[in-house]
């Protein structure tokens, strides 16, 4: 039931630090929700709730706002997100190409759904349309490598190149 | 409907506003609406124009009391303007009227677009029809039926993928299935504009795009009031009332339009009731739930939880169904007959040996208009005596003396409406958004929109959370400060000379008085500093409409009256009293206290403020009352705590109590109940069996508000219906009723048919109720006493022309320090108030939903005392005082001053009036409810005591 701030709060992190100095900077300038979310996100790698509750109250904006913001852009995370982001394109051309069936193959081999990370932080899972690569279909990227002509068998070689 | 996802509500309403304000005058606009033509003021809708010659034209997203998006493009008709068609079709909500506009609302190109809109609406939408609560009362589902708009086959192209969200089922109040919503938005507005929590916004997007609370939580873990607008503006089954559930159909449901029974503000809402069968087979008509209408005069659609799902004690298992009688140390049932023939004989027996004076009698807060002036006459009349009083005498009576002595009249001096005039609020001791939830919407309102607010209260209440400024003063120390401010606006000359030279008297009484109550000396008692002090004195005295609103925190002082009176000084000095937006106005805790007051419920006076000392005012009560005139008392009688203390001492032999339930909510309560004990004969009239009625010889069975008809008169003076739903429960009868059994078993029996024939009584005896009956009041609506005649109108604001007294009065009333004073043995002071989710002693609240969402009570404590303490949250202690102990949870927030600690009193478990101060205002004999000194030592938590999980605590 308490959700007051009286409780002993931890030593601030340098994190903590940084995102206290970013709303400093920000609390008075109006429209500035945006900016502050994507620079928070650069601090912490992602949007925890305890952050967004804090951009929330320094800039008197509601909490449901923030989060409608940061759920409609896709470039906001809520969630940790992994050391490698795999984007498996479901575009017309990769589905026709058996698409469907290597995302499956990695949702299954990763234990997690779309937009999650596995447990180890390793792997971000993503679908996403037409990433430019038809020709190559199926296709997906890992970080900034594109692997096309995938069969599902292919998955293992390829995840074990990235730590 | 994306295009409104970044859209600022506020800024919007704000602009609404000023446009609102504007002092040019507006012209009149000529427009032909399907033949029709119709002249409105400019900046009307079309929609509006539309409504004014009763052409229905359909909307979805547009609410008349929101900001309106136009974005569900329903409303859309074909206008034609200097002979042109305004090219697509143009939303009526949004589009405003100009001249020699030509509008067709219903073309066979409106019909398609609003068929296809319909279509597009369904093509997502689950087929639930058949088992949604909606139904019947569902906008969708009546245009669909209207445009010949149905769900699409099957495997069409139309046929939609259906969202499959979770039903949010986590609370006791409100059931959110986002399967349903049409993302109309009315909700989230609603959530925002009207009710200022903002929990609900637009998330994600595209296909997933929703209404979702915080972070997508379930309601229970957001900050959510359960206030339900956003059920009363939902247009589909999205949200709905739990509590309303498989009751019954739109068109099996009765409404009944009534008065909220919680708070003094005064909310209007529908009961909806509907024939229902119990476990026997029998069936029998009950309050299902209630509904909120825009027409309510006071609210709108806004209702608090309390109102809105605080009727399940109507139909509770406890309610008390038939008389009792106590034999031997036990209740056991009776008969009417023989309940009533016992109670008159008894009563008349004391009578006979004691005399009148031998009794006390208790009215009620709760109960109507015409029941308390009944009890009165039963208690001036039948019992003969002057002893009768009401609970406003732990709360506003120091309001009613001082504000009399100052003004002439001790009530409100503004309307609720004018929290939206006001350019300066001033909020004194006022928990307002858990004490007056509705009311402080409005205060919420105007903050949102820039008109300062200054909140003086020693703990961060939520307003004052939200305030411009708080002044966290130390407990007990209003009357040093409100000198001050005084001081200030004196020595620096922010008086208003023509006003004070032509409406007041005793000037030169302050002057002299509060030369020496500096800022700075202030600042030494109160521990405000003495610059904010003076800035607050300033920003007051300079506003053009500055206005005081303040509760429990002034007047629950042994200075109260003073309190009072230090605060009326302000406003006589300042001249903000007797306009629109201004005024000195107290805010009345019970939905009907300010009613009990004006029907006479206190000892030195008659209906209306008449004293029983002034021998005409007897005459024509004796006359009416068809009694002798000596028969009448002209001794003032006995206060609530004067008659405890004279039963304690036995001069007091009897007691009759209406509603009311002293044991908890009175100071001292172990001496509350010892005086109870010695009475010889207790007779209470209740809904349940209370702390109070427990020591009673004979209980009476009262039936609630929906069971009767009658007023009740809110903390505006605003005089509205109370209107009967349903039969009375069991065996319980009105208390109006009751009190016409037992004087007609006495030998004296009242003329009044029903509660109107009453009020027709009151309209003659008591003047500023002269003008009202119940016909009245059903024909027009509310009244604003005083209304002295058939033809006034009623009076919102008072003092508009001098005050009532003549002059207005100053006082000189130098601060006093509390009566009892933290030591070395108490060192905390212990201070006590309210809750939002609970109501008073907790007999109505406590037996309703609002038990699950706040079922115990704990004690706040700053976290420096914690620390001294060893404490940490939900950590168990004795607290004690002079008086007594409870044993209690503690919680640590810092939105309390360090050295106090505070709990409510709504809660027999932590029954906190065991410790509370009785020591009195000499003047009103109001206890200092708000100060005592007291201790903490911890103890160990009760055996498996579970911290409860969800409890809400505003804030
Ligand atoms: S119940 Fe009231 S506070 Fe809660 S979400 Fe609905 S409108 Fe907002
Ligand atoms: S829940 Fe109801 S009110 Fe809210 S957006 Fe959906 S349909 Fe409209
Ligand atoms: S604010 Fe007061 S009158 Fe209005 S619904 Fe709540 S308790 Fe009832
Ligand atoms: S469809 Fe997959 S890369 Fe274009
Ligand atoms: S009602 Fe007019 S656009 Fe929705």
């Amino acid at each position: 039931m308490c959700n007051c701030s009286c409780n002993a709060e931890p030593a601030l992190s340098e994190k903590d630090r940084r995102l206290v100095e970013l709303l400093n900077k920000y609390r008075t300038v109006p429209g500035a929700l945006i900016p502050v979310l994507q620079e928070a996100q650069e601090i912490y790698g992602y949007l925890p709730a305890e952050v967004l509750q804090k951009v929330a109250r320094e800039l008197q904006i509601p909490l449901a706002k923030v989060y409608g913001v940061v759920t409609f852009y896709s470039q906001f995370h809520l969630k940790p997100r992994g050391r490698n982001i795999i984007r498996v394109c479901l575009g017309t051309a990769c589905h026709v190409r058996g698409g469907a069936k290597i995302f499956e193959a990695l949702q299954k081999k990763l234990a997690v759904e779309d937009g999650e990370t596995t447990a180890d932080l390793r792997f971000t899972l993503e679908s996403v349309a037409c990433i430019g690569a038809c020709g190559l279909a199926p296709v997906i990227m890992i970080n900034h490598d594109t692997h096309g002509r995938l069969t599902p068998e292919k998955l293992t070689e390829i995840l074990s190149k990235y730590e | 409907m994306m295009q409104n996802r970044t859209k600022n509500e506020t800024v919007k309403t704000v602009i609404a506003r000023q446009v609102e304000m504007d002092p040019k005058p507006k012209q009149p606009v000529t427009v032909t609406i399907d033949g029709q033509e119709v002249t409105v003021p400019e900046g009307t809708t079309v929609l509006e124009a539309a409504q004014r010659v009763g052409i229905p034209i359909p909307t979805l997203c547009h609410d008349p009391e929101l900001s309106n998006p136009g974005s569900c493009r329903l409303c859309v008709v074909e206008i034609e303007l200097n002979g042109r068609k305004m090219r697509n079709l143009p939303p009526s909500c949004v589009t405003t009227v100009s001249n020699g506009m030509v509008v067709q609302t219903l073309t066979e190109t409106v019909r398609k677009t609003r068929k296809k809109i319909l279509e597009l609406l369904l093509a997502n939408h689950p087929k639930d029809c058949l088992r949604c609560e909606r139904t019947g009362n569902c906008r969708l589902q009546s245009y669909a039926y209207e445009y010949g708009a149905d769900f699409p086959q099957s495997g069409s192209a139309l046929d939609g993928e259906r969202q499959n969200y979770a039903v949010d089922d986590s609370n006791p109040f409100i059931l959110r299935d986002m399967n349903k919503c049409i993302l109309c938005g009315k909700c989230v507005r609603a959530c925002g504009e009207v009710q200022g929590r903002f929990v609900l916004d637009y998330a994600h997007r595209g296909f997933a795009t929703r209404v979702a609370p915080e972070m997508d939580r379930e309601l229970r873990d957001t900050a959510c009031v359960y206030c339900g607008s956003c059920v009363s503006v939902c247009p589909t089954g999205a949200i709905i009332e739990k509590n309303k559930v498989g009751k019954g159909r739109a068109w099996d449901i009765g409404k009944v339009r009534t008065t909220c029974p919680y708070c003094g503000t005064g909310c209007n809402f529908d009961l909806e009731i509907a024939r229902r069968s119990d476990s026997k087979g029998q069936t029998r008509e009950e309050v299902i739930g209630v509904a909120s209408s825009i027409d309510a005069p006071v609210n709108g659609r806004a209702l608090c939880v309390k109102g809105r799902f605080g009727t399940d004690f109507i139909h509770h298992r406890d309610r008390l169904t038939t008389p009792l009688i106590k034999k031997d140390g036990q209740f056991v049932e009776a008969s009417w007959e023989e309940a009533i023939a016992f109670a008159a004989s008894r009563l008349g027996d004391i009578h006979a040996e004691y005399g009148g004076d031998a009794f006390g009698v208790l009215a009620s807060a709760k109960a109507t208009n015409e029941e308390n002036y009944l009890l009165n006459r039963f208690a001036r009349t039948i019992l003969g005596t002057n002893n009768i009083d009401h609970c406003a005498r732990l709360c506003h009576s120091s309001t009613v003396a001082g504000l009399a002595a100052s003004f002439g009249s001790g009530a409100m001096t503004n309307p609720i409406e004018d929290i939206a005039k006001t350019d300066f609020m001033l909020v004194i001791g006022s928990n307002t958004t858990e004490s007056h939830p509705v009311l402080a919407l409005s205060m919420l309102r105007a903050i949102r929109q820039g008109t300062p607010c200054v909140v003086i209260d020693p703990r961060k209440t939520e307003l004052a959370a939200l305030a411009h400024k708080h002044l966290p003063l130390k407990p007990g120390s209003d009357l040093a400060l409100l000198n001050a401010m005084a001081h200030v606006i004196i020595t620096e000359g922010l008086y208003k000379e023509d006003f004070i030279k032509t409406y007041t008297e005793g000037f030169e009484t302050l002057c002299e008085a509060v030369t020496e109550t500096t800022p700075e000396w202030a600042e030494s008692i109160c521990g405000i500093d003495a610059d904010l002090i003076r800035d607050t004195a300033r920003r007051y005295a300079r506003a053009q409409r500055g206005s005081i609103y303040y509760t429990m925190g002034v007047t629950q002082k042994h200075t109260g009256t003073h309190n009072v009176m230090a605060i009326a000084n302000l406003a006589l000095l300042t001249g903000h009293i007797g306009r629109e937006g201004t005024g000195v106005n107290p805010l009345r805790g019970q939905n009907n206290v300010q009613g009990a007051c004006d029907m006479g419920a206190l000892p030195n006076v008659l209906p209306g403020y008449q004293p029983v000392t002034d021998a005409g005012v007897r005459e024509k009560f004796a006359r009416t009352w068809d009694v002798k005139i000596d028969s009448l008392s002209e001794r003032p009688g006995l206060t609530v705590g004067e008659m405890l203390q004279g039963a304690h001492e036995g001069r007091l032999k009897s007691m009759l109590i209406m509603g009311e339930n002293p044991v908890v909510s009175d100071p001292d309560s172990q001496h509350v109940i010892e005086a109870l004990e010695r009475l010889d004969f207790l007779v209470v009239m209740d809904l349940f069996l209370t702390d109070t009625a427990r020591h009673a010889d004979v209980i009476f069975p009262a039936c609630s508000f929906a069971e009767k008809e009658g007023t009740f008169t809110n903390t505006e003076r605003r005089v509205q219906r109370v209107r009967q739903g349903i039969q009375p429960v069991g065996d319980s009868r009105p208390d109006w009723q009751i009190i016409g059994d037992l004087a007609a078993a006495m030998g004296s029996p009242f003329p009044y048919r029903d509660p109107a024939s009453i009020m027709d009584e009151i309209a003659e005896t008591t003047p500023s109720y002269g003008g009202i009956s119940h016909h009245r009041l059903d024909k027009e609506g509310p009244l604003c006493w005083p209304c002295p005649a058939k033809d006034h109108p009623g009076t919102p604001r008072l003092h508009m022309n001098g005050f009532v007294r003549g002059k207005g009065k100053f006082h000189a009333v130098p601060y006093l320090p509390p009566a009892e004073q933290p030591d070395d043995e108490y060192p905390l002071i212990l201070s006590t108030g309210r809750r939002l989710f609970h109501y008073h002693t907790g007999t109505m609240s406590r037996r309703s939903g609002l038990e699950e969402v706040y079922p115990e009570e704990h004690l706040e404590i700053h976290p420096d005392d914690a620390d001294d303490l060893g404490l940490k949250d939900h950590d168990w202690v004795r607290l004690s005082t002079r008086r007594g102990a409870i044993e209690i949870a503690v919680w640590m927030t810092d939105r309390i001053v360090a050295g106090m600690v505070f709990t409510s009193f709504h809660f027999v478990e932590a029954m906190v009036n065991k410790l509370t101060n009785a020591a009195t205002d000499p003047i009103a004999k109001i206890p200092e409810l708000k100060v005592c000194a007291c201790k903490i030592e911890k103890i160990d938590c009760p055996e498996g005591y579970v911290p409860p999980a969800h409890k809400r605590v505003l804030w």
